[in-house]
């Protein structure tokens, strides 16, 4: 044999060997795309659904609900109602720190249950000072402490919102009723926004969300509760399929103490503007200019 | 020739050395096998991180970003860096820089490719890039950094692929080559590599919620540190080339690039100086992610033993530099450079992007590590950037030197497309 024969033989057993090796290390993604359909692979960003496509999506997501997490659910999307601008308030006087709103939400929202994960975080805050340096959000004792006032988090809302600006490609943006929504189909899972929002609002899906059939809230909206796939972005979406429907936010329903206000910011006889204008209100964070909806104030 | 008939003898000019690259020695062999087995580690780690979600990486809420995006920030400054070999040849002249500068333009091929696949493994939905194409997908240009990011890094990207294809082509043909048709793009590269990286500081820069990134001074550093790797990658580069292609590479190159990271070492330094007296002079928000880089805080010191030993590289590398020896000793001058890539390593990499994140923006104190599942990608992609550099570097090499040119060409019968042990190679080791 040749030296050039005998060396090109080797170089095709090479070959062989490197592709088989490579099929091998590949082999974990057989799984994954048995989980992407043509349909979801090709979907279209929300903005440019029709009504007839976006009802054919819907059936859709709903049918993939049903087979994953064999529950049957109702998938919809309500419109911005015309006239209509949320805000949101809450009153740090009266807020106890009992994190009912954080679990109301946990549950609303269908958030994956190993991880207890939600929207809100409530941080203990020490009294006399506003520095979040020296609060925390693992407090383990019953509540209210003595010395402490609590101080829940949740998205603001923020008119000149940081995560929308930086997203690469329009997978979230802010409605006509201030809402900032996240498209879960449209989102590349980048979390550059995650990185932007100065009010750790946003949460991303590590891995599969879990939640039990019975446990799973099957009155869902396609921009917020609906459970969520692996690797995008989540957020708290003032519960819009609820909000949007003349209903309040699950986490202020929940809230024992009336600490919570909602409304619409357009209607001078709503709770909200009652609190706006006759409050000393402020927002976190101001220097910012993210122009916040949420707002808090003190009673005393 | 038509276009079409040019267009298909470059794609035959290109399978023939790629063809050719298959040839080397046994030392090219083995560092080709010992690189494919890295990057098919990577590669099997990445595809179960896919299947599984990034639960498998160490990154959560609080640290959202990890060990990907700091490869991806430190390689961004690789190919931004290996312009400093373009700007000596092409606006001061230096004849011998001219003569290797191909090799800083492939290494920022390399380079940007390495960039591109740390972003790719960071994705939640690589499936979905192509909502990032404009006009089929939804482009947020120009409002989101983002997009500008893969504006110019792909830019970059065509720019050197088509000065070094045309250029090497052309030395095939053993024609000259015409200046109209790679002149204007080298310049050009000159602009986009300093933008490249102005642009990927001001992906962080920008984030007022992030008091650590959100300077001013981030993109002159990043520029400034990019002009320590490059030179110093490119310095050991070279001799590892001479060494095993006994290409005949002047010490002018060498002593140009050692010139420039005299300076850009200091540079640096002074830089990071300045940002630290600034945040702990002032104190408040600005000096919590200092504090807890350089000497822990509430408790936590996870990047306390990183960021001194960048210190202690970084200022050794610079006392070296300075030293008569390192003129001498081509060892010191060795040494020098790789604590200099190291240290920047570190500073750029998980120095910068973790204390984004530490303390969040809610001043909770979450650590991040990361997972084997990262280091694993993590070298699988540095690997297979190696890999492309070395066979980049072993096919241009010979079309260079005129070693190797079209059989079309004349007095051209010396192709090594089946030539054995003395067939010229890039093999290299490690450099750093």
């Amino acid at each position: 044999m040749s030296d050039t024969t005998r060396r090109n033989l080797l170089k095709g057993a090479g070959a062989t060997l490197g592709a088989a090796a490579f099929a091998q290390a590949m082999a974990p993604l057989t799984k994954w795309t048995a989980d992407l359909s043509f349909d979801e692979f090709l979907q279209k960003h929300y903005k440019e659904f029709t009504r007839e496509e976006m009802a054919v999506v819907l059936r859709r997501l709903e049918e993939k609900t049903e087979r994953e997490y064999g529950r049957k659910v109702s998938i919809q999307d309500l419109p911005p109602q015309e006239g209509v601008s949320f805000g949101y308030a809450l009153n740090l006087s009266i807020c106890i720190g009992c994190r009912k709103c954080a679990e109301a939400c946990h549950q609303e929202n269908n958030h994956d249950r190993r991880t207890g994960n939600s929207y809100i975080r409530i941080l203990e805050m020490e009294q006399g000072s506003l520095d979040m340096e020296r609060g925390t959000a693992f407090y383990d004792h019953d509540v209210p402490a003595p010395g402490k006032y609590y101080l829940p988090v949740q998205c603001h809302q923020c008119d000149n919102a940081p995560c929308v600006k930086v997203c690469p490609v329009q997978a979230t943006w802010k409605e006509q009723d201030g809402v900032v929504v996240v498209d879960y189909n449209w989102c590349i899972g980048c979390r550059y926004c995650e990185a932007a929002c100065p009010y750790h609002a946003r949460r991303f899906n590590w891995t599969k969300p879990e939640v039990p059939a019975d446990e799973i809230n099957p009155d869902q909206g396609y921009l917020s509760n609906r459970i969520r796939p692996q690797g995008v972005v989540e957020k708290c979406t003032f519960c819009l399929h609820r909000t949007r429907a003349g209903r309040l936010p699950a986490c202020l329903e929940a809230c024992p103490t009336g600490a919570r206000v909602f409304g619409n910011l357009l209607d001078p006889q709503s709770p909200i503007r009652w609190v706006l204008e006759n409050k000393r209100v402020f927002v976190l964070k101001e220097e910012l200019g993210t122009l916040p909806r949420f707002f808090y104030f003190f009673d005393k | 020739m038509s276009a079409s008939r040019h267009l298909f003898a470059y794609l035959r000019f290109l399978g023939r050395i790629l063809w050719m690259s298959t040839d080397g020695s046994w030392r090219f062999y083995t560092w080709m096998v010992v690189l494919t087995a890295i990057a098919l580690v990577g590669a099997n780690a990445w595809a179960q991180q896919l299947a599984q979600g990034m639960v498998l990486t160490g990154m959560s809420d609080h640290v959202s970003w990890g060990l990907y995006v700091a490869n991806f920030t430190f390689g961004v400054g690789l190919a931004a860096g290996a312009v400093m070999m373009v700007i000596p040849a092409y606006l001061y002249h230096d004849k011998e820089m001219h003569d290797v500068t191909l090799v800083g333009e492939l290494l920022a091929v390399a380079a940007i490719v390495l960039c591109l696949l740390f972003i790719m493994v960071d994705m939640g939905h690589p499936e979905r890039a192509w909502h990032l194409i404009p006009g089929v997908g939804r482009f947020n240009w120009p409002v989101s950094m983002l997009t500008w990011d893969v504006v110019v890094l792909n830019g970059y990207l065509l720019l050197n692929l088509h000065v070094c294809g045309y250029l090497l082509y052309m030395r095939f043909l053993r024609r000259k080559p015409r200046k109209r048709w790679y002149l204007p793009f080298v310049f050009l590269s000159i602009f986009w590599a300093i933008s490249i990286h102005s642009v990927t500081a001001f992906l962080y820069s920008g984030l007022g919620g992030r008091p650590f990134w959100n300077s001013a001074l981030l993109a002159p550093r990043f520029i400034a540190s990019a002009f320590i790797t490059g030179p110093a990658f490119v310095i050991v580069l070279l001799q590892l080339i001479r060494r095993f292609t006994g290409l005949p590479i002047g010490e002018g190159p060498q002593r140009t690039l050692t010139s420039v990271m005299r300076v850009t070492v200091l540079l640096n330094l002074f830089m990071l100086g300045s940002e630290l007296f600034t945040a702990l002079y002032t104190g408040g928000a600005h000096a919590g992610p200092v504090r807890y880089l350089f000497f822990g805080a509430h408790g936590h010191h996870g990047l306390v033993p990183w960021i001194w030993t960048a210190v202690v590289f970084n200022v050794g590398s610079a006392l070296l530099l300075h030293l008569p020896a390192s003129r001498r000793h081509v060892w010191v001058l060795n040494l020098a450079c790789v604590l200099a890539f190291v240290g920047v390593w570190i500073e750029k990499g998980m120095g910068l992007i973790i204390p984004g994140f530490v303390p969040s923006t809610l001043h909770e104190m979450v650590e991040y590590t990361p997972t084997l599942t990262e280091w694993k990608i993590t070298a699988g992609i540095w690997a297979f950037g190696l890999m492309l550099l070395t066979v980049a570097v072993k096919v241009a090499l010979p079309v260079l030197s005129g070693r190797y040119a079209s059989p079309h060409a004349r007095e051209a019968e010396a192709a090594p497309g089946s030539s054995s042990q003395e067939s010229p190679g890039g093999e290299r080791q490690p450099a750093a």
